[in-house]
């Protein structure tokens, strides 16, 4: 079949760095084609050049036969190619559907006079077909991540597409909305629309691709057929060698009690939550989107305010007002939201994550060059950020390198007790295997690291103990021995509490 | 690492701008580039720049300070008057300066405690501040303050051929350029301005940076005032009327984004010099005052629309 989009032999560079090098790329209709390759691979480059974002250095780009030179992503929209960004769009205190029909806003025939009754509709139907309820007037700003990504698929739905190009939409998502969106996406399959799916999650490209298409360091790796490839080929393509076990074995003696939490609450979003971590340990928390994980330990961290609870560290309580007192008290918090919450977008790689060490990486306030400057290269060598140098800013990392970042500066304050938030969302195989590797470390010298997780496999790969959320309340605590995908997926949904209460 | 030039030449904007404006002006007029006219330029920049300065710190963490003018006239007329009534000079400068820090810590508790923002909270103080400075003093102008040599230094003295104002401006420029760059406190500044959620998840104290930021104006401004009044022996309850406007000029000519997190001190006096440098040039040439206004405006948007480039 004719391909409908054809690119051939593109380069780019930013700032003299070659990021893209001779990349051809092509689509044809009726396909899912995955685009993968490490962090920083330069996929996320080759979709905006495709859609007019960039502006490519050499190459060729021909969409329907006929070459193309789009200025802005509104020109690739004539021809029917939309996006869904890797990082989020959504403008938060305009409503849900005011973000949908963002700059295409349906008015009385050119008055501007906007018709906001059908908008209200239309957002209603394109959300609903995804499987979401959701109010169009509410704020977006109310909305959880992974509801303001359903919003972003369906504003791309919305639009007469014949070329959708996805990049990560499935890394704030739950798996019950995933399968929707996997729906949605066969049925447009069938309808002829051509995918490009970016995705970093290997069981998604097996289970709902047709091709591959792999990027090493900028350069086209190959193009393969998903029947006539396995894993492995695939790992070996991205990063040039085979990578072996995906949890890397943990030994540690688990030590004495860390932290302990007592009876901690915040009305309407969750209530008598206890529970304990000790030296070395990692605890995974389990549970639907919305379940409250992520607000726990937020208000545990001092960044919302609880109604009441106690906090011991060390068995000495503490008491955690803000952020500061909770690094004070030796907590780290990895957050989930990278770009709103975890990091200063347009202050460098170095900037950011000396941003919480400060105190100890300066004297009388003044701050030591040379400290701060030692630091960062140690952690973008630990850590393996890839980034041109230190002082380079945030915003030009890749997804993945940007999490490195935000991990890198929590393991800077030499944390006792060190919470991740959905650590590895958007981080690539084998840089989620040097975040597990880190944790392990970090378990090894006594932390005790807390780890939420969207991602089954990894929270049964990594945890010691698993805890269970659902609606608010800790439904269950499960050992490493006893936890399945079966169990826990039965308590978080309910499942638990019901069986228990019956046999009562 | 041609972009790297390019990058570095564009933050150079507003000094080749300068350049420009001086080679013109003194090309026009010959008496521009006298020794005592630079440095009659610098002393009259000196008030603004001041004000700018802090200014800067508090557009950079994304806030705005409209009650500068204010603050210059309450802080001198409490000098002046402490001055009228006999007091140590040395010690009606300190009272001076201690009402401008309050003012300027009145203004940081209300935009962090009360969550007011900036340019409400200040353009509320800003008349409040200019209320309490005509009741303290009547409404009338304090005149004949003192001859106290050391109060009249302040504002008239000199060093060598270096006017005292400018002496000033440089002690400050060198403390709040060592400010950002090397403390805490600066790294807080930036970090607030670019994104305040991520600054208090990792437990930068913010609140406590953006008094400091409202302090530090309000203590600038009133020694902008204290010199003022130095230099006049009096004080007028009306002084430092629209100041606000002049420094926020400057710190947006020098490069600095009013949306907070991006610029630096260095553009705000290289600003305060081009808005000094234009007053002074047009003055020589005998332009209008009319005429002055329009071009000072055009610049500041030359400024801002060259900044823009650098966006995509
Ligand atoms: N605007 C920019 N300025 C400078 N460098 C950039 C810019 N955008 C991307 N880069 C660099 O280009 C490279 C490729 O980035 P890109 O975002 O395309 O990676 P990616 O393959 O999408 O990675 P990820 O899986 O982490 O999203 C990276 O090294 C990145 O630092
Ligand atoms: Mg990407």
């Amino acid at each position: 079949m004719e391909p409908i989009v054809r690119m051939t032999n593109i380069s780019k560079s930013f700032s003299g760095n070659q990021v893209l090098k001779q990349v051809s790329f092509e689509i044809v209709p009726g396909e899912i084609h995955a685009l993968m390759g490490e962090n920083g691979a330069g996929k996320s480059t080759l979709m905006k050049i495709l859609t007019g974002i960039y502006s490519r250095d050499e190459g060729d780009i021909q969409v329907n036969g006929r070459s193309v030179d789009y200025k802005d992503p509104k020109d690739a929209e004539k021809d029917g190619i939309s996006v869904i960004h890797q990082e989020l769009n959504i403008i938060p205190h305009l409503t849900v559907a005011e973000n949908m029909f963002l700059g295409k806003e349906i008015s009385i025939s050119k008055t501007g006079i906007l018709k906001t009754k059908i908008m209200r509709r239309e957002t209603k139907k394109h959300l609903e077909r995804l499987g979401v309820q959701l109010n169009p007037d509410k704020n977006a700003e109310s909305l959880s991540v992974g509801q303001q990504q359903m919003v972003e698929i369906a504003k791309a739905l919305a639009a007469e597409t014949k070329v959708l190009i996805m990049d990560e939409p499935t890394a704030a998502l739950t798996d019950r909305e995933i399968e929707t969106l996997f729906k949605v996406m066969n049925e447009l399959k069938s309808q002829g629309v051509a995918i490009v799916y970016i995705s970093h999650r290997m069981e998604e490209i097996f289970q709902m691709c047709d091709r591959i298409t792999v990027l090493r360091d900028g350069s086209c790796a190959g193009t393969e057929n998903i029947k006539d490839t396995d894993l492995d080929q695939i790992v070996r393509m991205m990063v040039g060698r085979a990578l072996g076990e995906r949890f890397p074995e943990r030994r540690v003696e688990i030590g004495e009690e860390r932290l302990r939490v007592e009876g901690l609450s915040n009305p309407g979003l969750f209530e008598d939550v206890h529970f304990s971590v000790k030296q070395g340990e990692v605890l995974g928390v389990a549970g639907l989107m919305g379940a409250g994980r992520s607000e726990i330990f937020e208000t545990l961290f001092g960044a919302r305010r609880k109604s009441s609870g106690r906090i011991f560290v060390d068995g000495k309580e503490v008491k955690i007002k803000n952020p500061y007192d909770a690094k004070k008290a030796g907590i780290g918090f990895v957050t989930e939201d990278r770009k709103s919450e975890g990091l200063v977008l347009e202050l460098s790689v170095k900037k950011n994550l000396s941003l919480p060490n400060l105190k100890t990486l300066s004297n009388w306030g003044v701050i030591s060059a040379k400290a701060e400057k030692a630091m960062a290269d140690d952690f973008i060598n630990k850590l393996r950020i890839k980034t041109h140098h230190a002082d380079l800013q945030v915003k030009s990392l890749s997804g993945g390198n940007q999490q490195k970042v935000v991990i890198g500066k929590w393991v800077g304050i030499n944390p006792k007790i060190l919470i991740l938030d959905e650590p590895t969302r958007g981080v690539d195989i084998g840089a989620k295997k040097e975040i597990y590797q880190i944790i392990n470390e970090l378990a090894a010298q006594g932390v005790a690291v807390i780890m939420i997780s969207s991602e089954l496999p990894e929270v049964l790969g990594m945890s010691d103990r698993i805890m269970v959320i659902h609606e608010g309340k800790v439904a269950r605590i499960l050992d490493k021995d006893e936890a399945n995908q079966e169990n826990i997926m039965q308590a978080a949904t309910g499942g638990y509490r019901c069986v228990e209460t019956m046999g009562q | 690492m041609s972009k790297q030039w390019v990058n570095n030449l564009q933050k150079l904007g507003p000094v080749i701008g300068l350049i420009i404006i001086v080679i013109i002006l003194s090309i026009l007029s010959p008496s521009f580039l006298a020794m005592d006219n630079i440095f009659n330029v610098l002393r009259q920049v000196s008030i603004n720049a001041l004000i700018a300065f802090g200014m800067t710190l508090v557009i950079l963490t994304g806030g705005i300070d409209l009650s500068v003018g204010s603050i210059l006239a309450l802080g001198s007329a409490v000098t002046a008057k402490m001055l009228a009534d006999g007091m140590d000079p040395i010690l009606s400068v300190l009272l001076g300066l201690i009402a401008g820090g309050v003012m300027g810590a009145v203004n940081g508790l209300i935009v962090t405690k009360g969550k007011v923002a900036p340019f409400i909270a200040t353009l509320a103080t800003m008349t409040i501040f200019r209320g309490l400075t005509l009741v303290y003093t009547d409404g009338k102008p304090l005149t004949g303050l003192s001859n106290s040599f050391s109060f009249q230094l302040i504002g008239k003295g000199y060093f060598w051929y270096i006017p005292f104002p400018v002496i000033w401006m440089f002690i400050a420029f060198v403390i709040l350029l060592f400010i950002l760059k090397k403390t805490t406190i600066g790294r807080g500044i930036y970090a607030v301005g670019g994104n305040e959620e991520a600054s208090i998840l990792s437990g930068v104290k913010v609140n406590r940076i953006k008094v400091f930021v409202y302090t530090v104006t309000g203590i600038l401004s009133a020694f902008a005032g204290i010199i003022l009044t130095s230099r006049l022996n009096s004080a007028d309850p009306n002084a430092g009327m629209s100041y606000e406007l002049d420094a926020i000029a400057a710190v947006v000519i020098g490069g600095t984004s009013l949306s907070g997190g991006r610029g630096w001190i260095f553009g705000t006096f290289i600003g305060s010099l081009i808005i000094g440098v234009l007053n002074n040039g047009l003055n020589l040439l005998d332009v209008s005052p009319f005429f002055q206004q329009v071009v000072k405006g055009v610049v500041i948007l030359i400024a801002v629309l060259l900044d823009r480039r650098d966006k995509k």
